[in-house]
């Protein structure tokens, strides 16, 4: 069954929301979302870019008092 | 009160001998145990590895008799856990002895997964254990000439040293004279050279002054050893003639197989460190989930504030402060230039343009971690 998973990476400058999220996903299952909390807006655009290119999907991206709330399905 | 901290590496031991000096009066009086469980009567310095890959350090130099290194009052076992039982709080151990405890300090480190790729271990180089740094340096003695492929997993300890060891490489080959006849082709995780956009900044031109190419979203998925290939999971490939990596990295098995975090990383409070749900039971270094670098500065920097808190703990009943994520690293930017990155939770780093004087005093540093270990610094 498919799991939803919070990362936390506020205020992780090195290694960082996305590296974060490389780490996490390549473990989880296919089908498993994962939300990464994000300090840095710089997220908002290397997230997709990489998510994209690695061929999983964006399932939403919202800001929320400076924070950046980015889930993502694994797909493959 | 009784205090147990497992595992003998850099946390653990400024910790340790934090603590010896905050309560030397409550241990001598009776009324706190300090004690440390390590799996090695060895204490191994583990940065001094990527300078054993280029042949300028000496094994020797890694290491000292981890009981020369406590204060007073520490007991010391060689003695790895073999299973926590947090709700009893005790742990057992390899020699099947059981350790009660008021505190658990968590603090083993983690471990290279050359296993997660496939071909990985049997293809490519990596400088993180003693066997490994050195079989590195025999094939940099023995390279010729041709395409040397930097590969980086995730997560990994050291987050400095992908950058590192390419322009370490690069003054290697120099030196050697050969140079001319080496491609150095450097990939990474993400969209660009280093996760800290700043470090990305300075090191980008340098790597096009060097003449280091390189490839972004690059994530390592198998290695074709009979083609030499490295292949990614966003679809390129690339051809190599000799393979660096920058393996991913777990937590130790018994942190994991204990059922303490995912991956063996033990998930923890960024502020005041204890494990979730957990209020006597903390993680330091390595070990956590934090998401900041995994380095022996993280490690320093937690073991003083949870010394701290602890100490505070047997004095007044309550910690005093919190973990501001501090992380300082040294940058070698090759055989005699260097840089550092310093930030915590709230700034990020901004590293200045590399100089020889950083340069010296991390190869200083290298022989003061000693004094460092022991607290002294």
């Amino acid at each position: 069954m498919a799991e939803k998973m919070l990362i936390d990476a506020r205020g992780s400058f090195c290694p960082g929301p996305l590296m974060e999220l490389i780490a996490k996903l390549k473990s989880g299952e296919v089908g498993d979302e994962f939300e990464v909390l994000s300090s840095d807006k710089g997220s908002a655009k290397d997230i997709p870019e990489w998510v994209d290119k690695a061929g999983h999907e964006i399932v939403e991206s919202r800001e929320d008092k400076g924070v950046w709330h980015i889930t993502v399905r694994k797909k493959r | 009160m009784k205090i147990l901290i497992i595992g003998g590496g850099m946390g653990g031991t400024i910790l340790a001998n934090n603590l010896a000096r905050r309560l030397g009066s409550e241990i001598k009086a009776g009324k706190v145990n300090l004690t440390m469980l390590s799996a090695s009567e060895k204490h191994f310095y583990q940065p001094g590895l990527l300078y054993l890959a280029v042949g300028q350090m000496m094994p020797d130099e890694l290491y000292r008799d981890q009981a020369s290194l406590l204060e007073p009052g520490i007991e010391f076992h060689v003695d790895p856990v073999t299973e926590f039982h947090l709700d009893d709080n005790e742990v057992k151990t390899q020699s099947d002895r059981t350790f009660s405890y008021d505190v658990l300090v968590v603090a083993t480190g983690s471990r290279p997964n050359m296993e997660e790729i496939p071909g990985l271990a049997e293809n490519a180089e990596m400088f993180y254990t003693e066997e490994g740094a050195l079989k590195m340096l025999k094939s940099l003695r023995e390279f010729e000439g041709g395409r040397v492929v930097v590969c980086v997993g995730v997560p990994h300890k050291c987050p400095m040293a992908p950058l590192e060891i390419t322009f370490m490489m690069h003054d290697f080959f120099k030196e050697r004279g050969i140079l001319d006849k080496v491609e150095l082709y450097y990939t990474y995780p993400i969209g660009r050279i280093h996760s800290l956009e700043n470090v990305a900044k300075w090191a980008t031109p340098e790597f096009d002054q060097l003449g280091i190419k390189y490839e972004t979203f690059f994530n390592m998925k198998e290695v074709d050893g009979e083609n030499k290939m490295l292949r990614s999971e966003e679809g390129s490939e690339v051809e190599y003639d000799l393979l660096i990596t920058i393996p991913s990295h777990k937590g130790m098995e018994v942190v994991e197989s204990q059922g303490l975090g995912k991956d063996g990383w033990v998930p923890i409070d960024r502020l005041r460190l204890n494990m979730e749900g957990r209020d006597n039971v903390f993680a330091i270094g390595d070990t956590t989930n934090l998401p900041i670098s995994k380095a022996g500065s993280t490690a320093h920097f937690e073991a003083e504030a949870l010394g701290e808190n602890i100490a505070s703990m047997v004095k007044i009943g309550q910690p005093v402060r919190d973990y501001d994520g501090k992380v300082f690293c040294f940058i070698e930017a090759g055989k005699d230039r260097a840089t550092y990155a310093s930030f915590d939770y709230l700034h990020p780093p901004d590293p200045k343009p590399p100089t020889r004087a950083v340069h010296w005093f991390k190869v200083a540093y290298n022989q003061l971690y000693w004094a460092s270990a022991r607290g002294l610094l």
